[in-house]
């Protein structure tokens, strides 16, 4: 390589790895529990939460199924183990949370989120979102409740749904990711402190986009959360969850369980805009992002759409997937994953076809600089009974500079011969000859490098929704461009 | 307008050097053609002149308009209204044609002072210069180069010169992947693109593309230099006699080594 173009590269590395501008932390008092895992921490959880017997029992069982299982280690990542007994597993804000009026948030916390650009007063949100916020591992404040109950919608903390929607909550969750599914989920099952849940009834649209921030501030804490989102016959709802936490020498654990359920004619779309700290250039601290997130077409016709942006994290392992069990249901996955300096990323999706004429789609781009790794690991299945079913995936990797990888690992099987599987793979390094071609008419170089990312990605941010397509580029600006202009 | 000075450059890094003393200059008004045998360096002069990093210029000058630009960044050069029509046009996937091209004329406007067009002007201009190529307005709307047949990339390529109407244009074999028809229409549009102001260097392998675009000078190229220059009959006499008979007169008259 040119001396020019290297230096294009090194300009264009040290633009990826501008400053992480969410790392500060928010001083605030917590109240939290010893380090450590035990039968005890779990029913102290439980009853800290005020939670009902049913509850308690589910954590209890999946604390000792988890206690039972083996640290996974098959996917294309090292790293230092996460020290489970020099964890604490629940850290709240001291003053109350969940409250009824802005007034009440802690003005620290209440700061946190402005400077994350995610004001929580109602009047100065983005119109149409819904945001709950959850700091550490508690939902803080869920806006527009009132607003969604008009239409029926349930969208509150996790905490709160338990409580007071316990039928909802015992029949959904973990009926899509059953605790022993992994390592992980059955930690979560077992020490899960918050999250969201969703539930949009019956033909109903749900009025507005719907949002969680997730932001870890605690040095020493995990943070399990766990997402359920239930969509009704005919129902439809659009969710974007984003992540963010300081910077911390430490590696901090988030492991979270999304399940989404999508019954008869119902249409989930879930995007996620992760920017959970990456650690340094030497690969010191960083977020474990570990999530198991699954939807299921239940019902005919349905359809599940996951959208994600992953800029962040140390280490990310993490497959969204879509079991498509209703008959003529759609599962899609669309996926920009960003990885520079040392992070690791090993990332795909599954779509498990059961149901007739089930249709999946999966567009993965991957992005590595720096020194790192960015797998993408896809499995297609289409069993004996899903007949007239097809599947298109397209992967492309990007890589910029000499020192980083990819890989893409595609697991397929049909049982079936009317059904179709198509893959597509291409690698593709930012080539001095596409900056060149674009410089001589014209455009600078670091324009150059934008708009070949940008052309890049394009399939998969065009799907995020409108209100936060800005945020993805600028997020994407922050990570890949950073001092153009 | 260009008079480039004992040029010698090399590859980047490397002590392999590709040009060895090319001396040229043009004028305002004049198409020039430059013939020469593969690898004789026509290419790396094109890229050499329009700031390409690979090479680096080890002697010699290159004045545009009485500046040196050997210094220059390639975008630098586009702004004082340098083109090169690549021989191997460049696929960009996921960003537009019209995107590019009014990101690119707008840049080229801000550098000089000029107005830029808004969205809704630059539809007008751009529709208007389809025609200079008979191009179809689909083209606008598809990916640079992506998924181009090797003539609707050359065809392109004639198509952003008419866009951005630069000052001197080099261009680099654009005649090779065209069939009859798309190298009649090519060269019309390249005839309504040249004018009195303006500068054409054409580098061609055939005489064919001379017989549609009339150069006032020919220049042949051989082993990283110029070695002969003349008028129209220099590419007849090529085209009659091959590089080779050239290249052994030259021996014979001591001309070259
Ligand atoms: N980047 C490079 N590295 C090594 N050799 C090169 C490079 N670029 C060009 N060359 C060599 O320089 C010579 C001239 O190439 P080129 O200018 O493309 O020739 P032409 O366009 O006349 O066919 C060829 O021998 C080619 O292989
Ligand atoms: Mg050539």
């Amino acid at each position: 390589m040119s001396e020019e173009l290297s230096d294009g590269v090194k300009e264009l590395e040290s633009m990826i790895g501008e400053e992480y501008k969410y790392g500060f932390t928010t001083d605030v008092e917590y109240e939290d529990f010893p380090k450590g895992i035990s039968e005890e921490i779990v029913r102290e959880l439980s009853r800290v939460k005020e939670e009902p017997e049913w509850m308690t029992e589910f954590r209890v069982k999946a604390y000792h199924a988890w206690k039972e299982m083996e640290e996974p280690t098959w996917f294309n990542a090292t790293y230092k183990k996460p020290d489970f007994e020099n964890m604490l597993y629940y850290s709240a804000p001291k003053k109350k949370p969940q409250l009824d009026s802005m007034d009440d948030v802690d003005p620290n916390i209440r700061e946190t989120y402005e400077k994350l650009g995610i004001p929580l007063e109602e009047q100065k949100m983005l119109s149409g979102v819904a945001v709950d916020a959850v700091f550490d591992s508690v939902s803080i404040f869920t806006s527009f409740k009132e607003k969604l109950a008009e239409a029926g919608v349930i969208f509150c903390s996790m905490s709160e749904a338990i409580k007071e929607h316990p039928e909802l909550v015992k029949k959904y969750m973990a009926s899509v990711v059953p605790v022993r599914d992994n390592f992980y989920s059955a930690l979560n099952s077992a020490v899960f402190s918050d999250g969201s849940f969703c539930y949009i009834p019956k033909n109903t649209k749900c009025p507005m986009e719907l949002s969680t921030y997730f932001r870890i501030n605690n040095m020493e804490s995990g943070q399990f959360e766990r997402t359920l989102i239930v969509a009704e016959e005919g129902a439809s709802v659009s969710y974007l969850e984003g992540c963010t936490a300081p910077m911390y020498d430490e590696n901090q654990l988030h492991a979270a369980v999304v399940e989404l359920v999508a019954l008869d004619d119902a249409d989930i779309k879930y995007s996620t805009i992760q920017n959970w700290y990456s650690g340094d250039e030497n690969g010191k601290g960083g977020i474990y992002n570990f999530v198991t997130k699954r939807g299921i077409c239940k019902g005919k016709n349905s359809h599940i759409s996951w959208t994600q942006l992953e800029t962040g994290s140390a280490v990310t392992l993490k497959y969204p997937s879509v079991i498509l069990k209703g008959d003529n249901s759609v599962g899609e996955f669309y996926s920009v994953a960003v990885t520079t300096k040392k992070q690791q990323a090993d990332t795909g999706t599954k779509m498990i076809h059961l149901g007739k004429n089930t249709k999946s789609t999966i567009i993965s781009k991957g992005i590595s600089a720096g020194q790192s790794n960015n797998s993408y690991r896809g499995e297609v299945k289409i069993s004996k009974n899903a007949t007239g079913s097809k599947n298109y995936s397209v992967c492309d990797s990007m890589l910029i500079g000499q020192e980083c990888g990819a890989h893409t690992f595609p697991y397929i099987s049909s049982e079936n011969p009317s059904s179709s599987v198509e893959h597509e793979a291409t690698t593709s390094r930012v080539g001095e000859e596409q900056i060149f071609y674009l410089m001589q008419r014209g455009i600078s170089e670091q324009d150059a490098i934008s708009m070949i990312i940008n052309g890049f990605v394009k399939d998969v941010l065009k799907e995020l929704p409108l209100e936060f397509a800005v945020e993805a580029n600028k997020l994407l600006d922050v990570k890949l461009e950073g001092s153009v202009g | 307008m260009l008079e480039i000075k004992n040029l010698h450059a090399s590859v980047e890094g490397e002590d392999i050097e590709i040009l060895k003393g090319v001396n040229l200059k043009v004028n305002a008004g004049e198409i020039h053609a430059i013939m020469g045998p593969n690898g004789s360096g026509k290419s790396t002069l094109a890229k050499v002149v329009s700031g390409h990093p690979e090479y680096e210029v080890t002697q010699g000058e290159i004045l545009f308009n009485g500046e040196d630009i050997t210094e220059l960044d390639a975008d630098e050069r586009a702004h004082m209204g340098l083109f090169l029509a690549f021989q191997y046009p460049v696929e960009v996937p996921g960003i537009t044609n019209k995107t590019l091209l009014r990101e690119a004329y707008n840049t080229i406007a801000r550098a000089n002072d000029r107005e830029e067009l808004d969205p809704l002007e630059f539809e007008d201009y751009i529709t208007e210069k389809l025609d200079v190529i008979e191009m179809k307005d689909q083209f606008l709307s598809r990916s640079i180069n992506t998924g181009f047949s090797g003539g609707e990339k050359k065809k392109n390529e004639i198509f952003q010169m008419a866009v951005l109407n630069p000052v001197l244009s080099f261009l680099d074999e654009t005649d090779s992947g065209l069939d009859i028809d798309a190298l009649k229409v090519v060269s019309d549009g390249v005839n309504k693109i040249a004018n009195s102001e303006n500068a054409i260097v054409m580098i061609t392998h055939y005489q064919r593309l001379l017989n549609y675009i009339k150069p006032d000078h020919v220049h042949v190229m051989m082993a990283g230099k110029l070695i002969k220059s003349g008028g129209f009959e220099l590419a007849e006499e090529l085209e009659a006699n091959g590089y080779d008979a050239l290249e052994k007169e030259l021996v014979l008259n001591g001309e070259a080594q």
